[in-house]
């Protein structure tokens, strides 16, 4: 029994590796705030969500699966949350039952793993009667799948077959183990028996006639004793409890798993609900291949931005479709950087399956998304600023592949401006010339002019705004380069000193 | 002379070792009881790495709560030279090792006495008290040993001399070591055994009967006939009783009632033999023992320390073969020397514009330019062959920060808020060091900003050290003086570290370290699609 929520034909990994650039992803577009949304204080919803959000699809098609799935969830968000909750029960029980603490003594196995597999008989029925009273009204494939596949599979006469194994495992007669004599007469290979037909008669227990038999007694206080009791019937039932862990196990990861691709679901509604709370629109993606580039968008804006300031905030449009290049320039505190975390981060939601924060969305999938942001003086030593800038570009170099994504954010700026327009200048071009494509947030007057003058077709310019009172629009508009980011503005701004 | 306006933070409060009010003359303090001491870590130490620095110094001597004496930084000339006279005593080997074999047999001590505190009983208790005695008397003899035998020169240390003989021959002392001395004695002369029957302990006294575990073993012997298993556990040496051992020793010592009811009458009227003279000693020593075990490892790389010459009045300073004390620490681990830079000021010079080549060390130059002038004013040996340094007021760092997505009001705002805080705090008497100020905007900006920032410092008349790309900076007046880092012009990528006096050139050589990262357009092209 599979969920196949996430993926039409393959479960979702939860332990899958990280992209490399995890770290920066996460810190760079301030992915926290998100998982905060999705997943609140639940760890769990949490560490779904994050590998779901930085192992993302490729694939048009994949994309359009989850994106169907994510509609049926959105449409019956409280028969979602009921199984979600089935399944969180479930393994809480189990966890209740002390199941991990018990595994390694045969003896506590066949004891704990028939219990175990009871209490998810109990809760795969609940399932099946959520299945019988709604799957008529779910269409995606992989709801449809699911549903047809709980109906199949748990049909009653397994229900009844299940039952009665439980009942024989009660062990009322006692437990039944062979055993044959090994060197200085003690046993070896000790094997459990179905005790069920070699009841002892009336005879054999007064010692007249039949099975002869003798017996002992151990002292109750006797602890070591009692221990080597314990250890004969481990070895007795080694084979039998392994049977009966492994089906608990199976049964075990299934809600295990549903529990896990629901969780994603479930993280997506809650984001869903905060940005609706906020007044911030979302949209459904349309999902593109690579090429041609496609980038275009309406409303868009920083979900993160929105979460933490818990108000709505602006949104930008923009039409880069046919561009593969776009360069911000203009004004400090003019939203530069969170136009480009906006960017980044619906490029990463719309990768995942999710809805975006935006009123439109269509854009090309890229096969990995990475963002190269300045960053604070390593206090580690090992290097000045340029250096570890350089540093980092080197790892994403490392990693990067052509039909990738890379976001820039004042990059190379920690040398003169002619020296690091030149550093990136070098680095864009090798970037766009092998099938990656850019957003570059710069100071780098030099770097946008270059830009201007040999790259017009593929680039898209955009300024930050400025008023004429130097105060701010955090609306950007395409246009040429400006060569001053207003710093004296901000000087008087503050009042200088 | 400037007076520091810090809080003043009670010892006791810092420290449960030391006492509130003392007798004692301290050894860090000229003043009896009037030294301010730092409460909180000062606002340059991140910038500068001194909080790994003392970290590093500190970090394995917790317990003497050390930090507030490195936060002090210290108002008056002769309040440094009463430490640099202590720090000349202690080049006397036979006195330092004195003092360190006191200083490890008072952390013997200390143990004894808190496992004793722990344990829940009784006789487990008092014998580590006893024990805790026993190291006490000999760590207050052993050091006035030592001191008694070097020759002193410091007013510290001579005063304090004084002080713990005059404690080590009272009365009280005497009583206590030669009581200790006795019932340390008495108490290993008892011999018991205990009797167990099922679950039947019995414990009596020892009456001379024979090794049975030496009988057995040279009966089996014989059957020995390969290597098997050693089930022998090693016994640990971790003070813990169980109640078991506890409850035979109370037998052991109903058996010898006598020796015991000794033992807890010296327990119980020796309940605080620790005396102030010598634990305020204790602690304060650890400043100059754990500065001594953090730089020897430097010296011995051949990297010199030096008592600077500290100035007030005149601002021409200078130190020959200085270095950053965090990466020299660094470096030490790999085997590697740090290197060192001279630099010196004269006449109406203020002003230090660091250029040049990127990881060409300007960076650490800045941060060793703060460091030797924090070390100074807390009366520390500096890194350095010679040094004349000032005594400033307040020290001031600005280095670049990391843009904070929860910040969103742009980095250049940011920056000029904390830089205009700073030149409203700084006086004529400051110190202010910036590092790669206005990273994030153009040259044009940086230009403008950088020399409103150099004027301003330039009408204090304060000392600074800037490490900036924008050249011009360095020409702003004959306040200014320009430092280049160096490279080698036969090989642009290795760097020698070296910040030298010379114009700046313009010349960063970023394109040569791009390369070296493989990242000019040909190199990552290959990389991208291989």
């Amino acid at each position: 029994m599979k969920a196949h929520l996430m993926f039409r034909d393959k479960d979702f990994d939860l332990l899958q590796p990280l992209p490399p650039n995890e770290t920066q992803l996460v810190h760079d577009l301030d992915l926290d705030t998100l998982l905060v949304a999705m997943a609140g204080a639940d760890e769990f919803l949490r560490q779904v969500s994050r590998v779901a959000l930085l192992n993302g699809l490729s694939n048009p098609e994949e994309i359009a699966y989850r994106q169907s799935v994510l509609a049926d969830c959105a449409s019956h968000s409280d028969v979602v949350r009921e199984i979600y909750g089935l399944t969180v029960n479930a393994l809480a029980e189990q966890h209740k039952m002390f199941w991990f603490n018990h595994r390694d003594n045969p003896s506590s196995m066949m004891f704990q793993s028939p219990k175990i597999i009871a209490m998810f008989i109990g809760f795969l029925r609940q399932l099946r009667k959520i299945a019988d009273e709604h799957a008529d009204s779910f269409v995606s494939e992989g709801w449809t799948t699911l549903f047809t596949t709980l109906k199949e599979e748990l049909n009653d006469a397994y229900f009844v077959a299940v039952d009665d194994h439980l009942k024989q495992l009660n062990f009322r007669d006692g437990t039944l183990i062979s055993a044959r004599l090994s060197f200085g007469n003690t046993g070896i290979d000790y094997v459990l028996r179905d005790s069920r037909h070699t009841k002892q008669t009336w005879k054999e227990r007064l010692g007249v006639g039949g099975r002869k038999s003798y017996s002992f007694d151990i002292n109750p206080r006797d602890e070591a004793g009692g221990n080597a009791l314990s250890t004969l019937m481990s070895k007795g039932v080694n084979s039998a409890a392994n049977s009966l862990t492994q089906a608990a196990d199976h049964l075990s990861n299934f809600f295990t798993m549903l529990r896990t691709e629901l969780a994603f679901y479930v993280a997506t509604l809650n984001l869903e609900k905060s940005l609706s709370l906020l007044n911030g629109p979302t949209c459904s993606p349309a999902a593109q291949p690579w090429s041609p580039a496609l980038l275009r968008f309406s409303g868009l804006y920083d979900a993160c931005l929105a979460l933490r300031s818990q108000k709505g905030v602006v949104g930008n449009d923009t039409d880069a479709d046919g561009k593969t290049v776009v360069i911000i320039t203009g004004a400090n505190s003019g939203g530069k950087s969170t136009f480009l975390r906006s960017v980044g981060i619906a490029l990463l939601m719309m990768r995942t399956g999710m809805f975006v924060p935006a009123e439109s969305f269509t854009a090309s999938v890229c096969e990995g998304l990475f963002t190269h942001f300045v960053r604070e003086e390593d206090t580690s030593m090992t290097s000045g600023k340029l250096d570890e800038e350089l540093a980092r570009m080197s790892d994403i170099a490392d990693a990067i592949t052509p039909k990738c994504f890379v976001l820039f954010n004042e990059s190379f700026s920690a040398t003169n401006e002619r020296e690091g327009s030149e550093i990136a200048r070098q680095v864009i071009q090798a970037l766009i010339d092998s099938n990656v494509r850019a957003i570059v947030v710069t100071h780098l007057y030099d770097l946008a002019q270059w830009f201007y003058l040999n790259e017009t077709e593929s680039t898209l310019f955009l300024q930050a705004g400025r008023e004429t009172d130097g105060g701010r629009s955090f609306k950007l508009t395409p246009g040429e380069p400006l060569s001053t980011s207003y710093g004296e503005d901000v000087y008087n701004r503050i009042g200088g000193w | 002379m400037t007076t520091s306006n810090r809080p003043t933070v009670a010892i006791d409060e810092l420290n449960p070792l030391a006492s509130s009010v003392s007798g004692a003359p301290s050894i860090l303090y000229l003043g009896p009881t009037t030294s301010a001491r730092g409460d909180h870590e000062p606002k340059c130490f991140h910038d500068l790495l001194l909080d790994q620095v003392f970290f590093s110094i500190t970090k394995d001597r917790g317990d003497y709560q050390l930090l507030p004496f490195f936060y002090d930084h210290l108002g008056g000339v002769d309040d440094i030279k009463f430490r640099h006279e202590v720090w000349g005593d202690l080049e006397e080997a036979a006195l330092l090792d004195g003092i360190r074999a006191f200083a490890s047999q008072m952390r013997d001590v200390h143990q004894r006495l808190s496992w004793s505190v722990k344990s829940t009983f009784v006789q487990h208790r008092r014998a580590l008290r006893l024990d805790a005695a026993d190291h006490y008397c000999s760590a207050v003899t052993n050091l006035a040993n030592a001191l008694g035998a070097a020759n002193l020169k410091s007013r510290a240390l001579l005063r304090y001399r004084d002080s713990l003989a005059a404690y080590a021959s009272s009365i009280a002392f005497e009583q206590l070591a030669s009581e200790t001395r006795s019932l340390k004695d008495q108490l290993s002369q008892i011999r018991y055994c205990i009797n167990l029957k099922g679950l039947h302990v019995r414990v009596v006294k020892y009456e001379g009967e024979a090794d049975y575990g030496a009988e057995i073993e040279e009966t089996f012997a014989r059957f020995q006939q390969s290597v098997v298993k050693d089930y022998r556990r090693s016994i640990s040496d971790w003070p813990d009783m169980n109640h078991v051992e506890a409850m035979i020793a109370d037998r052991v010592a109903l058996l010898f009632a006598d020796i015991f009811s000794c033992l807890q009458s010296f327990c119980e009227h020796e309940s605080d033999f620790l005396d102030d003279t010598v634990t305020l000693f204790e602690r304060e020593i650890q400043f100059y023992l754990s500065y001594l075990d953090f730089i020897a490892p430097l010296k011995s790389q051949g990297l010199a320390f030096c008592l600077p010459d500290i100035q007030v009045e005149s601002k021409e300073i200078s130190a020959k073969e200085t270095f950053d004390l965090a990466l020299a620490n660094k470096l030490a681990l790999q085997g590697t020397p740090a290197v060192r830079n001279d630099f010196h000021l004269e006449g109406e010079e203020r002003i230090i514009v660091i250029s040049g080549p990127n990881q060409g060390g300007k960076t650490t130059f800045a941060r060793t330019f703060g460091q030797i002038h924090y070390l100074a004013s807390i009366g520390c040996p500096v890194p350095g062959r010679a040094a004349k340094l000032y005594l400033y007021d307040e020290l001031f760092t600005h280095f670049g920060k990391e843009e904070d997505p929860t910040y969103h009001s742009g980095k250049l705002e940011d920056d000029l808020l904390r830089i205009r805080a700073v030149l409203n705090q700084a006086t004529t008497n400051s110190i202010i060091i910036m590092n790669e100020i206005f990273a994030s905007t153009t040259t044009q900006d940086a230009l403008a900003l950088g020399t409103k920032i150099i004027d301003k410092i330039i009408s204090l008349d304060a000392l600074c050290v800037v490490v900036s790309f924008i050249d011009e900076l360095s020409l702003l007046g004959p306040s200014v003086i320009s430092m280049t880092s160096t490279i080698n012009p036969e090989n642009p990528i290795e760097r020698t570290f070296k910040i030298v006096r010379h114009p700046a050139d313009g010349l960063a050589y970023a394109l040569a370290i791009a390369e070296k990262y493989g990242l000019i357009y040909d190199t990552l092209r290959k990389r991208i699609t291989s």
